[in-house]
């Protein structure tokens, strides 16, 4: 369960990014995060993978405020989350294979297992075949496919994307989507910030609207209600976030 | 347990070899860099080779301080052994040798040459006399002074023979050599630091991307800081031992030419080399300054790049 009690963010320059967001993110939904460019979406997304800590106000993930996490413990939680960037973020000097493989590789994991994860990961996105290619050698959907498989190889039970979908034209956005989706249907907790009104409409369960730094909606879909109805127990049962790998 | 050994250890070979071989892959890089330490450790390990060479080919300088103390004559044998005995037992002695007046006397007959001219002499005109070596550790001016009037106070002693100024002319020299030796060694092994440190600094900057997607997958601080510090400790390490090559070739040039003067001077010294515990010591500094020079860049310069924990 993610919680955001009253959090407010201000950067160094003086720009208020938060200014008192509250909201409370169950396991295993599906969440998008929407509104404005600047309207806080990134900041939200930086708060929640501990790349930013709030001004004000808390931030409890699986269970633990992350304002209180030691500095040495925030690369184990770094580790139990899974991270799309809107631009990859790959290593382009690196195969594709390597790319997978660093978050295993941070994590010390024996090479033997790397290689079944790295395999697997690239599989669900489709690009098992291609992991001695460079970076440069895909187009930029398949880039953002090796971005997602990079971020789902630690198993972690949450996935956020920062407008994973924002280079990428509609055909390739509803394929990356398709694939959070996926992932969303095994348990993954999926947030995914985005000013795609398209994609919100076809994907979204629930969409947290934000603006200004404030959340001006929170509203969960009707078709997605329905789905949460129905796998409600399914989600009861899910486990929190485990913080301690 | 022994999976968080294991893992712990997978990491450490990752970074090992991770290290290794991105010094293989940039070889004129990696040789330059090793050639400017090497440089810098040969100066202070050839000094330090030929200040212990000339130590060792002038005796160790232990007969420097030596000072004789003679007798008045007429002094019974047996009461120069005594006093000889008694001066063995003080601290800060390290040998008292006698010398009786017999043994001077020929001594001086075959040293000097007037053989004959003293074969006439009645009496022998030469007293008993006493050879004093201090212990290395109080050789030192004020030390020396002390065993003199220790010696002094007694009636039976005619003189005591000590050239002072030249002990602590002696001392003044050693200690400059010292200093001086203790000078280059920091002044160089602070260019092996800054030369490491600045390496280092350029691979960061090289690999700032790749540092920044490791911290944000979740690697630890400690995780990006090591593959630096082995290169770091690796680039000490070969700077080192080709630090050694370069002493050891220098040593060989100059081998011949100091058994020719030695040999001039009757001798057969032959100059000494680092040997391999020399060698290894050498190695030990390299390796500490290049894994120091290397964690002193990486607490400077990683924590520049974001996210920083």
């Amino acid at each position: 369960m993610i919680v955001f009690d009253n959090v407010a963010k201000r950067y160094p320059n003086g720009r208020e990014a938060l200014a008192g967001v509250s909201f409370t993110i169950q396991p295993g939904e599906f969440v998008f995060l929407t509104g404005r460019s600047g309207a806080g979406k990134s900041s939200v997304l930086k708060l929640i993978a501990l790349l930013e800590r709030p001004t004000r106000g808390t931030v409890t993930v699986g269970g633990q405020n992350t304002g209180k996490l030691r500095s040495s413990k925030i690369p184990a939680y770094r580790r139990a989350i899974g991270v799309v960037f809107q631009d990859h973020k790959l290593l382009l000097d690196r195969p594709i294979y390597d790319n997978v493989a660093l978050p295993l590789v941070v994590a010390g994991t024996p090479l033997r297992e790397v290689d079944r994860r790295v395999r697997a990961a690239l599989d669900q996105v489709g690009l098992l075949g291609r992991e001695r290619s460079s970076p440069t050698e895909l187009s930029v959907g398949e880039q953002q496919r090796v971005g997602i498989a990079r971020a789902v190889i630690s198993k972690p039970r949450l996935l956020i994307a920062d407008e994973p979908t924002g280079n990428l034209d509609p055909g390739l956005a509803v394929d990356v989507m398709r694939v959070f989706r996926r992932f969303q249907e095994v348990g993954v907790t999926v947030i995914v910030a985005s000013h795609d009104p398209h994609l919100v409409e076809q994907f979204a369960q629930r969409e947290i609207v934000l603006d200004g730094g404030r959340v001006t909606a929170d509203t969960l879909h009707a078709r997605a209600a329905a789905r949460m109805t129905a796998v409600a127990p399914k989600l009861a049962d899910l486990p929190n976030i485990d913080l301690r790998t | 347990m022994s999976g968080a050994v294991s893992s712990y250890g997978t990491r450490h070979l990752q970074a090992f070899f991770g290290a290794l071989g991105r010094l293989t892959r940039a070889p004129l890089a990696t040789l330059l860099t090793l050639i400017v330490i090497g440089v810098a450790l040969a100066l202070p390990a050839g000094l330090a080779l030929v200040v212990n060479n000339l130590r060792l080919a002038t005796g160790d300088l232990s007969n420097a301080v030596d000072f004789t103390v003679h007798f008045k004559l007429g002094t019974p044998i047996e009461r120069v052994e005594q006093l000889a005995k008694n001066a063995r037992e003080r601290s800060g002695v390290d040998s008292v040798t006698v010398t009786t007046a017999d043994q001077a006397l020929a001594e001086f007959k075959e040293a000097s040459g007037f053989g004959d001219a003293l074969a006439a002499l009645e009496d022998n005109p030469l007293p008993h006399h006493l050879t004093v070596r201090p212990a290395r550790n109080a050789s030192g001016p004020t030390e020396v002074e002390s065993l003199r009037r220790y010696f002094a106070a007694f009636p039976e002693v005619e003189i005591v023979q000590l050239d002072l100024d030249w002990v602590r002319r002696l001392h003044t020299l050693l200690d400059l050599l010292k200093r001086s030796l203790w000078v280059v060694m920091t002044v160089l092994g602070l260019g092996v630091l800054a030369v490491i440190g600045n390496t280092i600094r350029l691979e960061i900057q090289h690999r700032r991307a790749e540092i920044e997607v490791t911290k944000l997958v979740g690697g630890s601080n400690a995780f990006v800081r090591r593959p630096f510090l082995y290169t770091g400790l690796f680039y000490g390490l070969g700077g080192a031992l080709l630090a050694a090559l370069i002493v050891m070739g220098g040593l060989a040039y100059l081998d011949q030419a100091v058994r020719e003067l030695s040999a001039q001077y009757g001798g057969s010294y032959r100059m000494i080399g680092l040997g391999p515990e020399g060698t290894g010591m050498l190695a030990g500094v390299g390796a500490v300054l290049g894994w120091l020079g290397a964690l002193i860049s990486t607490g400077r310069h990683l924590r520049q790049i974001q996210p920083r924990a």
